[in-house]
């Protein structure tokens, strides 16, 4: 494991920082992101777990300063030592593609189908490192074989719809990670993929981010995924993080409400027969926050005192966080 | 306006035989459903599994006659479907079958209010307008949406859950015997899934509902289902009841398939993909047996004669030569638990 490779106290990799976001329009006001705090180590697996509207993506993006402009991004990101929001736009193609990189659920829309799989990571070899293109192209046959494409070679030379949908994630992969990046963001990369090539694609993450020593930020709304890939994980609800702390304590005990009534409503082997417990009514708007805790509406175990100010982040033990007055 | 039971309980409330799809393309053919054979059993739900480009949502197209089959038979309550003369004409098969699909925006009228949309077929099917409403508001009900609240609403001032109880609601508004379910809740997060799968169990039980439900969710498939489907590159690859299929696969891809699901323990981690690479292209399939270029035990036999379904007993099928005594694979009938 990456442990040992993290001895000295150094800075964590990722420290975000009451990172709030607000998409600004004439009629709307969307909080999608309200106060989020996470620290990543180097070498560090964490999934950020949460629904559709939990705010998971933005924070992600955030990260790597890929929000709209419309977007109004305040708190503190800091990435390997580097105050992304202050960053210019030159320092952040600088920034993009060799500190960190990004792989996302659509590779179609991701990879260029104009170019061959090789020029597209050739490009970004040749744009970070300066080296010449016949280097760039043999760095890219690397990647191919890093990534498990089967006879990488031919493979330089095809477009990506030449490709099928597991080979283009790998593809992608390969583009994500062709400047040895320190943190590869990863947005429910798997979510597209069949069930018997989602697993390859996830052993494969998890295998090259241990040979690498990457921190990796998992993003997804599968619970099985987390379970196979994280060391660590935050569930988000609306635009908070509601929850964190180790994979098998957050799976296997979870403090909070929210990922409880998550892990009872999720269905698995075993409940054949049984009613399956739901989480009653639905998650609600950003655009009208409800005051205090945002699940409370939801909560069998809500009081009034829920409602009255947001739950305070409540350290649980030396590495879990709970946001919820009754932990 | 119910529909009679005709054949008894004991009859298939739908008996597909050796139903065909092929799709044109320039110079090729996509053999998208290719021969299949299954029935479904009156009040049962049926799961149908498989990955992208299996069939499994031709298949559901075709049970609907939203595509005209290339060949094969399909009986329902044991007469023809789509044969006025001797038959089950295609208007009343589509008043007994209904289907709900997993995009539950786009399977909704922008611009009707949703009481219309589930009172349209009705209104069709001609019932007054008063009826249909009232219908439409049974409906609403039964689905959990409150009517007074709800049915003058628009499709898009609903959550996805909510437009999917629509699609639900809409799907029985002429009393069917047979609901299609193609990804009912795939596109829902997980806390609304479970709600949704609970209304349905419901549903079935009130209306004496039979589902036909297919699914890429190998857990979803295995809470609602009665009996199982694997499909794999336009065939019926195994069939059974469920705890067979779940605690007994025979088919080496059902092994796999199954096996390939992550884990929900952080304990249990999986070390080697069950499968490697992806599923070969429907276009040009391999000869033989359809999976064996991914089957670990693949064998000359596997090459050249396409593997018959072997019955394993109680109802349990796998097109297989490994379950098949007598098949000439080296490991024939020695496929167990």
């Amino acid at each position: 494991m990456s442990a040992a490779l993290k001895l000295e106290p150094a800075a964590p990799l990722v420290k975000l920082r009451n990172l709030t976001v607000r998409f600004v329009s004439r009629d709307a006001d969307v909080a999608a992101v309200n106060g989020v705090d996470l620290d990543l180590a180097a070498g560090e697996s964490l999934c950020i777990l949460g629904e559709s509207g939990s705010g998971k993506s933005v924070t992600l993006r955030a990260l790597m300063k890929l929000l709209p402009k419309k977007a109004v991004v305040e708190g503190g990101i800091e990435v390997a030592g580097n105050n992304v929001q202050a960053m210019s736009e030159s320092q952040l193609q600088d920034f993009r593609g060799s500190t960190v990189a990004m792989i996302f659920q659509e590779p179609m829309t991701a990879l260029d189908p104009v170019f061959t799989i090789g020029t597209q990571i050739a490009e970004t070899v040749c744009r970070h490192e300066g080296i010449s293109r016949s280097a760039g192209m043999a760095r890219a046959l690397e990647l191919l074989e890093l990534v498990q494409i089967p006879s990488a070679k031919r493979r330089l030379a095809a477009y990506p719809h030449e490709l099928s949908g597991g080979l283009r994630q790998r593809a992608m992969i390969a583009v994500a990670l062709a400047c040895r990046p320190k943190l590869l963001l990863a947005d429910e990369p798997t979510t597209a993929l069949d069930a018997t090539v989602q697993i390859q694609v996830l052993l494969l993450l998890r295998e090259l981010q241990e040979k690498l020593g990457m921190g990796v930020i998992f993003v997804t709304h599968d619970l099985g995924v987390a379970g196979e890939i994280a060391d660590r994980v935050a569930v988000m609800y609306a635009g908070r993080v509601v929850e964190e702390g180790p994979v098998r304590a957050v799976m296997k005990r979870p403090l909070h409400p929210y990922p409880q009534g998550l892990l009872g409503a999720t269905v698995h082997a075993g409940l054949r027969g049984q009613r399956l417990t739901t989480i009653p009514g639905a998650p609600p708007s950003l655009e009208n926050l409800p005051p205090g805790c945002a699940f409370a509406p939801r909560c069998s175990l809500a009081e009034p005192a829920c409602t009255v100010a947001v739950p305070e982040a409540r350290k649980v033990g030396a590495d879990r966080m709970a946001r919820c007055i009754k932990v | 306006m119910t529909h009679a039971d005709r054949g008894g309980p004991a009859q298939p409330l739908l008996t597909v035989v050796d139903l065909k799809k092929h799709f044109p393309i320039p110079r090729a053919v996509v053999r998208a459903v290719d021969g299949v054979t299954f029935n479904v059993l009156k009040g049962e739900t049926l799961g149908i599994v498989g990955e992208s480009g299996c069939g499994k949502s031709t298949t559901a197209r075709l049970l609907m006659r939203l595509l005209d089959p290339d060949g094969g038979e399909m009986l329902f309550d044991g007469e023809t479907v789509g044969n006025a003369h001797s038959g089950v004409a295609m208007k009343e098969y589509r008043r007994q079958v209904q289907m709900v699909f997993q995009d539950s925006y786009a399977s909704l009228n922008p611009r009707l209010p949703i009481e219309d949309s589930i009172g349209f077929a009705p209104r069709v099917h001609g019932v007054s307008a008063g009826q249909a409403r009232e219908r439409a508001h049974e409906l609403l009900a039964a689905v959990g949406l409150a009517p007074n609240q709800f049915a003058r609403r628009y499709p898009h001032e609903l959550s996805g859950g909510q437009r999917q109880r629509v699609n639900i609601a809409r799907a029985l508004a002429l009393y069917p015997r047979l609901v299609v379910l193609d990804e009912p809740v795939s596109a829902l997060d997980k806390s609304v899934e479970a709600q949704v799968l609970n209304l349905l169990m419901d549903l079935k039980e009130k209306f004496g509902l039979t589902y036909v439900f297919i699914s890429h969710d190998l857990n979803v498939v295995q809470y609602i289902s009665d009996r199982v489907m694997v499909m794999y590159l336009g065939l019926v690859v195994e069939q059974g009841p469920v705890d067979a299929i779940y605690d007994r696969p025979a088919h080496p891809y059902t092994r796999a398939l199954l096996a390939s699901r992550p884990s929900m323990d952080p304990d249990k981690r999986r070390t080697e993909p069950p499968l490697t690479g992806d599923p070969p292209n429907p276009v040009n399939p391999p000869s033989g047996c359809r999976f064996r270029t991914r089957c670990p035990f693949s064998e000359k036999v596997c090459e050249t004669t396409p593997p018959p379904a072997a019955d394993l007993g109680g109802g349990h099928l796998a097109a297989c030569h490994m379950a098949a005594v007598g098949s000439g694979h080296s490991q024939a009938g020695k496929v167990a638990a």
